[in-house]
C-alpha cells in the first residue's frame, strides 16, 4: 500500500518506525504520529459513524477540537478508554484502537438506516416522540436508542491504573505554548517570579509546528522554537509541562490541569501514575490558547475527506502526510490560501478554490496564478458525492443570493475554512465578560473577572507578528517574514439547490445537528440560544461545540432576524476537554476513598471475628458471630447473655465534649432542655438538645465532675455538628459566658459493661471508688483508677441492666478491654456490637436520635416532656415548642407496636394504616422506625411514629408489607422491665 | 476555589478550610418568650437571600475554629471583606 507521506516534510521520526492496530488491522507509523496522522498516511479517512444517523465520518481537524474521529483506546482489561480523539492520541509501538458506534462494522452499519429515515429524527425528536406511554420508556424506547445511538461503551473493568495529584503555585501561569505563549513565557521568566508554561500537546509550538516556512527575527520558525525552548529550560524559575491540558479555570486564579503521563508509553511496568491532576494557584494567568478554524455549513459537509484547511496544513507540515491527491478548497477567508499554496508547493494537485466572496486580493490572485490554481469567486459548494470518501463536489455560482448554475468538480479531499473562533473557553470559565467582534464573527475576551490577560489568537489578535508581540506584552518587537492573516466574511448559511428541507448541512458533527434542526427549533419558538442548544443538542457533545457553537449561533441569529449579540452565547463549563474520572479521583479510591475512623479496640474486634458496619465515619463492630452463627443467632445469644450475666461493648465512638469554666453550668442550661444548675457534682443526667426550631437534635448522658466541669457525651454521628453548634452559640450569641469547650471524642476509650454481673467484674480492678449501691447509685459518675489507670467511671445503662461506662485514656482502651474480657470468662462474658445494643435499648424504649427521630420530632412527640426544664426561662429551641404547628393536634408520636403474630418482624420504614379495607392510595398514618426480634421477650417488637399515637394505645393498626398486610397493637414504648428494677441489682 | 482571609488568623487561606454558617447579623432575641409567633418565625426562618453583596457568617473550621463575618458577592462568589464577630456590620458601598 502506498503511503501518503512527503519524505521531506514533517517532524515525525522516520528513524523510529512503529506498528499499531486499528479495528484489528496492523498499520505502520512513525514515532511522533498521532493516530489520525498515521491512519491518514495509509489513506484511511473513514474512522467512525455519526451519533444519530450513523453516517460515515472522517477526520475534520488535527487537534483537540476534532468532533468525529472518536476511538476506543484499548490497552487491555482495566485500561480501555472510549471516546478518545484520534487526533490527540499519540501512536506508540503496539497501540490498539477501535472505531465506535458501528455494528457490525464501519463499512456496513445497521444503524445507517437512521439516515434514510431522517425525517423521524428532527430537532427535539426525543422530547416530542418518546413521551407516551410512560411504560414504553424503560422497555422499548430506551434500549432501542441505547443500542442505535451513543458513543463508545463505558469500560466495565476496574481501572488498573493509578492516578496522582499535586498542588502548584506560581507567579505567572501561561496556558498554551504556541507563538504567543512562548513569547509570553520568555518575557515573564526574565523577571524573578515562578513561571509555569503548559500545553496540551506532546511538544510545544502550537501553530508554529504547522508553519515551518515562517521566519521569526531572521530565524526559521522551527529553529526559533528550539532556541526559545532551550532558553526557557535553562531558566530556573520556569516549569514546562507538555501533555498537560488545563481543564478548568476557577476562582482566584485556581486552575486544574491534567498531565497525561503513560498513555503514550509502550511499557507500563514502571508503575508511574497514568495521569496527574495539578491544582495550580497562579498570581497572574496568561491565556494563549489560540483559535479554532470554523467549518462551513453546506450540504453533505460531513463526508469523509471534507476537513478544515488548517488540519490539512498540520498533517502536511507537522506529520508529512498528504490528505488527498486532488484537493479542493472552499473558503470565505484569506487564511486558507496559505494552506492551499503550501499543498501546491508540495506537488499536490489542486482541484480548485471555491471562494464565497465576490473578490479576493490581488496578492492572492497573483500567488494562485503562479501555482496555476483556479479561484472561483462568488461560488459555493452546494454538495458532495462519494460513498466513504468524497469523490467530487458540486460548485454553484451565486447571484443575488440564488444559485444560477451548478457543476461537478472531481476531488478526493475538500478543505473548508469558515473563519476563526478564538478559544475563549478558559476565559469564560473564569467568568470574564465577552464582546462581539463583527469582523471576526466571534466573541473575544472583554472584562476579566480574575487577574488574567489573553494574548494572541484567543484574544482576537491574528497574524504571527502581532500575536508574538502581544504575547511578549510589548517587551519585545518580533519581526516575521510573512503570515499576514488577511480577512474574511462570515456567511453563516448558503442558498441551496432544490428543497431546503431535504438538505443535510451539519453544524454539530458529533451530535448530528444540522442547519435545518436549528431553524426548526427557532420556528418552534425557542429564541434563546440556551434553549436552542438544549432542544437541538447542538454544542452538547463531548467537544462542547468547539467547532460548531459560532455557526449554530449565527444560524439562529439569522433565523430570528437579530444581531448575534442579542441571541447570546452558550456558557462554557469545565472541563475544557473530556477528562478521566481517574484524574479527578486521584489516589482517593478504594481504601483511601474516605477516612475510616477506628476505635482503640477495633483490632481486638477484628481478631475476634466481628462483622463491622459503618456509623458516620467510624467502623463499628455490629455483632460477634461464633461457630457459623448468622446475625440473628449471634444477636439473640449476645442479648440473652447480657441480660442474664454480662456483655461488653465498645462505646468509644460516642462524641465527648469537655465543658469547663465558671459559667459551664449556665452554658449547659442554655444548650440543653434539662435543668443543670442544681445537678450535684458526681451525678449524671440524660441531656436532650434541640435545634432552635424545637426539633430534637441530639442526646446523651452528661456527667458533672465538678462545680465548673461537665463531661458531655453526644451521639456518634452527631458529635461534629453538636460541637459546632455549641461553639457557634458560645462564640457568637453568648460571648459573655466564661466557658471553654474541647472535643475529647478520641481522647477516651469507652467500655460499656452491662448485665447483672457488671459490678462483680470490675470491683477487683477499681481503686478509689466505692462501687456500692448506696455510694455509687445509678446515674452517678466518679473519678478513680481501674487497673491502675485513671478513669471516669459512669454508672449508666443503655440496656436497662446494671451498667457501667468506663472511660480511660484512649491508648489504654485495648489493654483494659482484654483484661476485663479474660476476667469476665467466669461470667460467660460476651462481646456485643451495635445490633445487640439496638435491640437492648429498643426493649427499653430508648430512642436513637436519627433513627426514631428525623429532624421534625419534638420532645413531646417522643414522650420526653419530662426532659424539659419547665421552670427555665430560656434554652435553645424553647420558644419554638410553643409554635402553633408544634402545639397542633395530629402530630406523629412515638409508640410501641406488638404484631398479632409475634414471629413477624416488621420492616423498618414500613407505613402504617388504620384500615386495611380502604382503596389504594391508602391513608398513611405513620411509619415503623425501629423493629427487631427480641430474644428476651421471645417475640418481635417495634417502635413507630404514628399520628396521635399516644391516644391510640391498645388499638390496632395495620402494616402493609410485600405480599401481606400485618396487624399490630399499639403499646407503650417500654417492652421490658417497665419499672427499671434490673438497674439496681445488688 | 476561593481564597478567604480569616480575620483572626490574618491570612488568606483556601476555601476548603472554611465552612459556611448562614446569614450574618441575625442576633438571637434576648427574650424569645416575649416574641409573637410571627416575630419568632421571622427570626427563625426568614433570610434575605440577596443577589449581590451579602453578609454571611463563616467558620474557619480547619484552622482557628472561630466564626467570623463576611461581606460576599453572591453573583461573583467573591469576598469583599471579612471581619471579627462583634465588629459593626460592614457597610455596602453603592
Ligand atoms: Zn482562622
Amino acid at each position: 500500500m502506498t503511503l501518503h507521506r512527503k519524505p521531506e516534510y514533517g517532524r515525525v521520526n522516520r528513524g523510529k518506525p512503529i506498528n499499531f492496530s486499528f479495528d484489528g488491522k496492523i498499520y505502520s507509523a512513525f514515532d511522533g504520529d498521532s493516530l489520525a496522522s498515521a491512519l491518514l498516511a495509509h489513506g484511511v479517512h473513514l474512522v467512525g459513524r455519526s451519533f444519530k444517523y450513523h453516517r460515515p465520518r472522517g477526520f475534520v481537524a488535527a487537534g483537540p477540537e476534532e468532533p468525529n474521529a472518536l476511538v476506543t483506546f484499548d490497552r487491555g482489561p482495566g485500561r480501555v478508554t472510549p471516546n478518545v480523539r484520534a487526533t490527540t492520541l499519540e501512536v506508540f509501538d503496539g497501540l490498539v484502537a477501535h472505531s465506535q458506534n458501528n455494528w457490525p462494522s464501519l463499512t456496513f452499519d445497521m444503524g445507517a438506516v437512521n439516515d434514510l429515515f431522517y425525517m423521524l429524527f428532527p430537532a427535539g425528536f426525543y422530547n416530542k416522540t418518546f413521551m407516551w406511554p410512560k411504560s414504553f420508556w424503560d422497555r422499548v424506547y430506551e434500549p432501542a436508542i441505547r443500542k442505535m445511538a451513543g458513543l463508545g461503551p463505558a469500560p466495565i473493568d476496574e481501572d488498573a491504573d493509578i492516578y496522582a495529584s499535586q498542588y502548584m503555585h506560581c507567579e505567572t501561569l501561561i496556558v498554551g505554548a504556541g507563538p504567543a505563549g512562548i513569547a509570553a513565557a520568555l518575557a515573564a521568566s526574565e523577571k524573578p517570579g515562578r513561571v509555569i508554561l503548559v500545553d496540551e500537546q506532546y511538544e510545544f509550538g502550537g501553530s508554529l509546528l504547522s508553519t515551518p516556512n515562517m521566519v521569526i527575527n531572521d530565524i526559521p520558525a522551527w529553529q526559533w522554537l528550539e532556541d526559545s525552548l532551550a532558553i526557557l529550560k535553562a531558566r530556573e524559575n520556569v516549569t514546562l509541562l507538555t501533555r498537560t491540558t488545563v481543564i478548568g479555570y476557577y476562582h482566584e486564579n485556581f486552575l486544574g490541569a491534567v498531565e497525561r503521563i503513560t498513555d503514550h508509553e509502550k511499557d507500563l511496568s514502571s508503575h508511574k501514575p497514568r495521569e496527574r491532576l495539578y491544582k495550580i494557584r497562579a498570581g497572574e494567568v496568561v491565556l494563549a490558547t489560540g483559535a479554532i478554524e470554523r467549518p462551513l455549513v453546506f450540504q453533505s459537509n460531513d463526508r469523509p475527506g471534507v476537513m478544515l484547511a488548517s488540519a490539512a496544513h498540520t498533517y502536511l507540515n507537522r506529520y508529512g502526510v498528504v490528505v488527498g491527491e486532488k484537493i479542493a478548497l472552499f473558503t470565505c477567508h484569506d487564511s486558507a490560501y496559505e494552506v492551499i499554496f503550501d499543498l501546491a508547493d508540495a506537488g499536490i494537485s489542486i482541484a480548485g478554490v471555491i471562494d464565497v466572496r465576490d473578490q479576493v486580493s490581488e496578492t492572492i490572485i497573483a500567488a494562485a496564478k503562479a501555482r496555476n490554481i483556479e479561484i472561483l469567486t462568488g461560488t459555493i459548494v452546494s454538495g458532495t458525492s462519494g460513498k466513504f470518501r468524497v469523490s467530487s463536489l458540486r460548485a454553484s455560482k451565486i447571484e443575488d443570493g440564488k444559485i444560477t448554475s451548478t457543476w461537478e468538480i472531481a476531488c478526493d479531499c475538500l478543505l473548508m475554512c469558515g473563519g476563526w473562533t478564538p478559544s475563549i473557553h478558559l476565559f469564560s470559565h473564569s467568568k470574564g465578560s465577552l464582546k462581539w467582534r463583527e469582523d471576526l464573527g466571534a466573541y473575544i475576551p472583554d472584562n476579566p473577572n480574575e487577574n488574567v490577560i489573553s494574548v494572541g489568537a484567543c484574544n482576537g489578535t491574528f497574524g504571527l507578528r502581532k500575536i508574538m508581540t502581544e504575547g511578549a506584552g510589548g517587551s519585545t518587537e518580533y519581526q516575521v517574514n510573512a503570515g499576514a492573516f488577511g480577512s474574511g466574511i462570515i456567511p453563516a448559511t448558503f442558498p441551496t439547490e432544490g428543497d431546503p428541507a431535504k438538505v443535510k448541512a451539519f453544524v454539530d458533527f458529533q451530535n448530528d445537528v444540522t442547519e435545518k434542526d436549528i431553524n426548526l427549533a427557532v420556528r418552534e419558538g425557542l429564541k434563546s440560544i440556551e434553549h436552542v442548544k438544549r432542544y437541538t443538542t447542538t454544542g452538547m457533545a463531548t467537544d462542547q461545540g468547539k467547532t460548531s457553537n459560532l455557526n449554530a449561533l449565527q444560524i439562529a441569529a439569522k433565523a430570528v432576524y437579530k444581531p448575534v449579540q442579542q441571541v447570546g452565547l452558550t456558557t462554557f463549563r469545565p472541563p475544557y476537554t473530556p477528562t478521566t474520572f481517574g484524574a479527578l479521583v486521584g489516589g482517593k479510591d478504594g481504601h483511601s476513598f474516605h477516612v475510616i475512623r477506628k476505635t482503640p479496640m477495633d483490632g481486638w474486634a477484628e481478631d475476634h471475628g466481628a462483622v463491622f458496619e459503618p456509623v458516620a465515619l467510624w467502623r463499628r463492630a455490629r455483632y460477634f458471630p461464633r461457630d457459623g452463627e448468622d446475625m440473628l443467632a449471634a444477636v439473640n445469644r449476645e442479648c440473652l447473655t447480657t441480660r442474664c450475666s454480662l456483655g461488653i461493648f465498645d462505646a468509644s465512638t460516642l462524641g465527648k465534649v469537655e465543658v469547663i469554666g465558671p459559667d459551664a453550668a449556665e452554658f449547659m442550661n442554655r444548650m440543653y432542655t434539662n435543668p443543670w444548675l442544681k445537678l450535684k457534682p458526681g451525678s449524671c443526667r440524660y441531656g436532650l438538645m434541640l435545634g432552635e426550631d424545637g426539633y430534637i437534635m441530639d442526646d446523651g448522658v452528661i456527667g458533672r465532675l465538678a462545680e465548673n466541669h461537665f463531661h458531655v457525651t453526644t451521639t456518634t454521628g452527631g458529635a461534629p455538628r453538636v460541637f459546632r453548634m455549641m461553639e457557634d452559640y458560645r462564640q457568637t450569641e453568648w460571648p459573655e459566658l466564661d466557658v471553654w469547650l474541647t472535643s475529647t471524642t478520641e481522647q477516651w476509650a469507652v467500655i460499656a459493661l452491662n448485665g447483672p454481673n457488671a459490678r462483680k467484674l470490675i470491683e477487683p480492678f477499681v481503686e478509689g471508688i466505692d462501687l456500692s449501691e448506696e455510694k455509687f447509685p445509678h446515674m452517678a459518675v466518679r473519678e478513680g483508677r481501674i487497673c491502675g489507670v485513671e478513669t471516669r467511671l459512669f454508672r449508666v445503662s443503655f440496656s436497662g441492666e446494671l451498667g457501667f461506662e468506663i472511660n480511660v485514656p484512649a491508648h489504654y482502651g485495648r489493654a483494659l478491654w482484654e483484661t476485663l474480657f479474660i476476667a469476665g470468662q467466669k461470667y460467660d462474658i460476651t462481646p456485643y456490637g451495635t445490633e445487640t445494643m439496638h435491640v437492648l435499648r429498643a426493649e427499653k424504649g430508648f430512642i436513637i436520635v436519627g433513627q426514631d427521630t428525623d429532624g421534625t420530632v419534638t420532645p413531646m412527640d417522643v414522650g420526653m416532656s419530662w426532659a424539659i426544664g419547665k421552670k427555665k426561662k430560656d434554652f435553645v429551641g424553647k420558644r419554638s415548642l410553643s409554635r402553633p404547628d408544634i402545639m397542633a393536634e395530629g402530630r406523629k408520636q412515638l409508640v410501641g407496636l406488638l404484631t398479632d403474630d409475634p414471629n413477624i418482624v416488621l420492616e423498618e420504614g414500613a407505613q402504617l394504616i388504620a384500615n386495611p379495607e380502604q382503596s389504594i392510595p391508602m391513608d398513611m398514618i405513620g411509619h415503623v422506625t425501629s423493629s427487631y426480634w427480641s430474644a428476651t421477650l421471645n417475640r418481635s417488637i417495634a417502635l413507630a411514629m404514628v399520628k396521635n399515637g399516644h391516644a391510640l394505645t391498645e388499638s390496632n393498626v395495620y402494616i402493609p408489607m410485600p405480599g401481606k398486610i400485618y396487624k399490630a397493637q399499639v403499646s407503650k414504648c417500654v417492652f421490658y422491665d417497665p419499672n427499671g428494677e434490673r438497674l439496681n441489682v445488688i | 476555589m476561593l481564597l478567604i482571609k480569616c480575620p483572626y488568623c490574618q491570612e488568606d487561606r483556601p476555601e476548603i478550610e472554611f465552612s459556611y454558617s448562614g446569614e450574618a447579623h441575625i442576633a438571637r432575641p434576648l427574650n424569645p418568650d416575649d416574641l409573637s409567633d410571627e416575630e419568632w418565625a421571622e427570626y427563625l426562618f426568614i433570610r434575605s437571600n440577596r443577589r449581590g453583596l451579602h453578609h454571611e457568617r463563616w467558620l474557619h473550621a480547619h484552622g482557628c475554629a472561630r466564626f467570623f463575618n463576611a461581606l460576599r458577592d453572591t453573583v461573583s462568589d467573591k469576598f469583599e471583606l471579612t471581619y471579627k464577630m462583634g465588629e459593626p456590620k460592614a457597610q455596602v458601598k453603592k
